[in-house]
């Protein structure tokens, strides 16, 4: 047990970073029906954004270029790639996610000349050594996990309580009786590619700083990760992404230190496999509602 | 006959690749109810829609207190004072009664006590529910609920799209008496049905839709005691 509490700890850490990231599959899934295949690289374009502004800027400046960057850019994509193919069938709304992704990752390549970029200076205090329970750890791997429920539970009440929280709530249900209402489906869906980029910009900072680089596939791994956390939660539900998250990040560190680091990916994609055959819902997917 | 409140001319829409509406012209005047009758697949539903703007028109015009509303999005539509009872209720089923009824008010922001104790005066049923989700309610109860989350935006005209759909005959009496109702409280009222005995009985002024094209209209009245729409509609 004692050997393996480091593990858990990166696990809960890493769980929340998956998190972040898979409220944004889970989100945008859940009102267009869509899997953003591009999210994973707008997590790995915020990674970038942080290298090259946290060599030149001070924090106070640089993260929040990181988190304004990250939106505009969930923000653009929504609007070039996905609004155009509103009526068109999902297939096409698939494939254009998919150009977006070859295209984020082409044009980093050209950004970065194909080197993976050094995260030489990592935020401070965050990245300090710390002992939880006698193991060492970062502070950041204790920052994660806090910060993600905090802003979980931000967003899940302003999705409850908010005007177009209900507006996004009636339109992944019913775009056209939503429209009947006066919901702007264009500004609820933008609004969220807007919330899901400004979660994966939050979890690329703290990913990435405890990380020694970022390379232009550095997205596609947590991005496919994530994915499976929202598949496993129920994907449409951001409760269940996150529970999703914090079990696939936990299984993983696990895993390896049961000693078996190498099957670690295996154990999540099997679990994929395991999850879409034997419930496709997922632990929170849609359920249907019964009569009283 | 008082002022046109909603006019349609030379409607003509395809929907799902046949033509729906083949050039229809139907007027509504301010105040009255008005109701369009016909069989399945007649493009009465195809035409609402075309009104608040979810199906665009090939062409024709579609006229709302004298300013054309084809090209115009369904949010402009509905924010100028016309809303639409979608067919099958269309309540948001996660959705607790009072949010369903603070969504018809999605584009005013102004305060909603007075029209929320309103449209539960008119519906005591959804007081008692209030906080259950729409989605457990039974079929009436969801129709009372599309009627008043419609009435939330304050609309001029109301148009329903088979109100009486699925529902047993004492629930649909009762939701005839609130069209009635809410037409004598100022809002004018364009009715599709199936139910044309009903719809007739209430209508102030009628029109008879057949693939695509109007082919009877008058009074209630009059089309009550029309040999053809005796034998096509009423079944006698």
């Amino acid at each position: 047990m004692e050997a393996l509490l480091p593990y858990i700890i990166n696990g809960i850490s890493a769980g929340g970073q998956y998190a972040l990231i898979a409220i944004g599959y889970t989100m945008v899934y859940g009102i267009l029906r869509l899997i953003n295949f591009a999210h994973g690289d707008v997590f790995m374009v915020a990674g970038l954004i942080m290298v090259y502004t946290t060599t030149s800027m001070p924090l106070y400046i640089s993260i929040p270029i990181v988190l304004v960057c990250t939106v505009v850019l969930g923000f653009v994509i929504e609007r070039v790639a996905y609004k155009p193919l509103r009526s068109a069938p999902r297939m096409s709304l698939m494939i254009s996610a998919i150009g977006v992704s070859y295209l984020i990752q082409n044009l980093a390549f050209y950004i970065t000349g194909g080197l993976p970029k050094p995260v030489l200076n990592p935020i401070p205090w965050v990245s300090d050594t710390i002992t939880i329970f006698g193991a060492l750890t970062k502070r950041v791997t204790l920052i994660t996990p806090i910060l993600t429920l905090v802003l979980v539970f931000v967003l899940v009440y302003l999705i409850k309580n908010t005007k177009i929280g209900m507006g996004m709530r009636a339109a992944s249900k019913d775009f056209e009786t939503a429209q009947l209402m006066g919901v702007k489906i264009n500004s609820v869906i933008s609004f969220t590619f807007i919330v899901g980029s400004f979660l994966a910009a939050v979890g690329s900072i703290l990913y990435f700083t405890n990380y020694p680089s970022v390379a232009i596939t550095s997205g596609s791994l947590p991005g496919l990760r994530a994915f499976i956390a929202a598949v496993f939660g129920g994907i449409g539900s951001i409760p269940g992404a996150v529970v999703g998250a914090f079990i696939i990040g936990l299984c993983e560190e696990l895993i390896k230190g049961l000693g078996y680091s190498t099957f670690s990916d295996a154990f999540t994609f099997a679990l994929l496999i395991v999850v879409l055959c034997v419930k496709p819902t997922g632990l929170f997917g849609e359920k249907v509602t019964d009569k009283v | 006959m008082s002022e046109i409140i909603l006019s349609v001319k030379d409607l003509q829409v395809n929907y799902g690749g046949i033509e729906a509406v083949k050039g229809i012209s139907f007027d509504v005047p301010k105040g009255e109810i008005v109701t369009l009758i016909g069989a399945n697949g007649a493009g009465k539903s195809t035409t609402l829609k075309s009104v608040v703007g979810l199906v665009k028109p090939k062409s024709g015009s579609i006229q709302f207190n004298r300013k054309e509303l084809i090209g115009m999005d369904t949010t402009a539509i509905v924010s100028k004072g016309i809303t639409l009872v979608p067919e099958g209720r269309r309540v948001f089923p996660d959705l607790t009664v009072l949010e369903n009824i603070k969504i018809g008010a999605y584009l005013r922001n102004d305060d909603l006590s007075g029209d929320i104790a309103w449209v539960y005066d008119l519906f005591p049923r959804l007081k008692e529910r209030e906080w259950q989700l729409a989605g457990t309610l039974s079929g009436g109860e969801q129709q009372m609920l599309a009627v008043a989350r419609a009435l939330m935006s304050r609309p001029k005209v109301i148009m329903m799209d088979e109100p009486s759909l699925g529902l047993a005959p004492l629930i649909v009496k009762g939701i005839f008496d609130i069209i009635k109702e809410i037409n004598k409280q100022g809002v004018t009222v364009l009715l599709i049905e199936q139910n044309a005995n009903m719809a007739l009985k209430i209508a102030d002024y009628a029109y008879v839709l057949e693939t695509g094209r109007i082919t009877l209209s008058g009074s209630g009245a009059e089309l009550l005691s029309n040999d053809e729409v005796k034998k096509a509609y009423l079944g006698k």
